[in-house]
């Protein structure tokens, strides 16, 4: 039982595949004084992203490229960077997205000691989030059990501040920590945030402490640079904000 | 021999200096504060000046000296004087944090800042409770309607 599309092969519709230039800034530490601005032109589709654009690059054209990645799915926080003078994850950044007729600039975040190529130096960025505690800190044995039971409300309260995934784009794109590296800079505090607001935990007295220093919160102007950097959406300035008016009322 | 080790959880702590007055944090509190009663008293200020009676043409020396010459209007304007300068002086000193990267330019235009706004609010203060609205020897429809005719 033959049919008439049998024989009529489906051909897949061509899909078009465009040109991108990108600029990229190079570093060597170990040939280089200064960074440099190095071109290189990719042939790309639509669904690709600039990773996939810096993978072409590495695996064609120049090897010695270098630059952090690990899930490539927006999950794991390690490729930011800058992208057309943005803070961006290179793996949510589709290259359509981008204004292809002019070239695409790429360059490691800002405010940290760059090491090479799209490399930083992330050491002072997780010291900051350590020195906020992040973890649980609970002295009392749960009610009644094992389990430390929460409402939804009191869970939703520090929901926002839980999709963080430490990837630095906000920290780097702040103007204040640019200039004055001890500042504790957006992601720590988004990380105090989400357990000096969770009702299990028992030390947001001393996480506030702790950013009431003259290097803590007080030292945010509201710039709101973050809050758009932030590749989870995360409302990176109203947490902030939440922080310093808990500091006042010296409570969460 | 007692041996104490650290606890190897011990929280990390930032080293913090000596915890004096939390500058930062008073400094943010009256941008706020401060904030929120210049928009009444600089609004004020332009409306009774600008908009009631003659509006712009009623400025002169006698209204201006008419204005100072009542106790309110002094401590308005002494309020407005003090609050703006330190308000504006405060907002300087995070710009020149922002941009100033050199140790020793921060310092100068820091010591300049500090120096503009405490001489405009000296001076300011001196000129509004020591003004004389009637000079004397001045000519008679310059001067405020109170002036004792000379
Ligand atoms: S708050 Fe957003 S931008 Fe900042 S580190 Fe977390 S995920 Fe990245
Ligand atoms: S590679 Fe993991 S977030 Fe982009």
């Amino acid at each position: 039982m033959s049919t008439a599309f049998a024989d009529a092969p489906v051909v897949p519709e061509e899909i078009q595949s465009f040109t991108v230039t990108l600029i990229i800034r190079r570093f060597n530490p170990e040939v280089d004084d200064e960074p440099h601005w190095e071109d290189f032109d990719v042939q790309m589709y639509p669904t690709d992203r600039v990773l996939d654009a810096l993978h072409k690059i590495k695996w064609e054209q120049d090897g010695s490229l270098s630059f952090r990645r690990s899930c490539a799915h927006g999950i794991c926080g390690s490729d930011a960077m800058r992208i057309n003078g943005r803070n961006r994850l290179a793996c949510k950044t589709l290259i359509k997205d981008l204004d292809i007729t002019k070239p695409v600039y790429v360059e490691a975040i800002k405010g940290l000691p760059l090491e090479k190529d799209l490399i930083v130096d992330m050491e002072p960025f997780f010291e900051s989030f350590r020195a906020v505690q992040p973890f649980l800190v609970s002295n009392t044995a749960p009610v009644g059990g094992k389990e430390r039971i929460q409402t939804v409300a009191q869970r939703e309260r520090f929901d926002d501040t839980t999709k963080c995934i430490l990837c630095a784009a906000c920290t780097s794109s702040c103007p204040v920590f640019w200039t004055d590296g001890q500042y504790f800079g957006p992601a720590a505090i988004v990380n105090a945030h989400r357990f000096i607001f969770d009702s299990r935990d028992e030390n947001a007295a001393v996480r506030l402490d702790i950013l009431n220093d003259r290097e803590g919160v007080w030292r945010c102007r509201t710039t709101f640079n973050c809050s758009e950097a932030c590749p989870r959406g995360i409302q990176v300035t109203q947490a902030i904000a939440e922080v310093k008016q808990a500091i006042l009322r010296g409570k969460a | 021999m007692a041996t104490t080790l650290d606890s190897p959880r011990s929280p990390y702590a930032r080293p913090t200096g000596k915890r004096g007055t939390n500058w930062e944090k008073w400094g943010w509190i009256y941008m706020r504060g401060s904030g929120v009663v210049l928009i009444v008293l600089i609004f004020g200020h332009l409306f009774v000046n600008l908009m009631i009676g003659k509006g712009v043409d009623a400025l002169n020396f006698g209204f201006v000296a008419g204005k100072l010459a009542s106790p309110f209007w002094q401590w308005w304007d002494v309020a407005m004087l003090w609050l703006a300068l330190i308000h504006g002086g405060n907002g300087m000193r995070t710009i020149v944090n922002d941009y100033a990267t050199q140790r020793v330019t921060r310092g100068i235009f820091k010591w300049a800042i500090l120096a503009a706004v405490v001489i405009l609010i000296v001076l300011g203060t001196l000129v509004v409770f020591t003004f004389d609205p009637c000079p004397a020897g001045s000519p008679a429809d310059l001067l405020p309607k109170f002036c004792p005719a000379i």
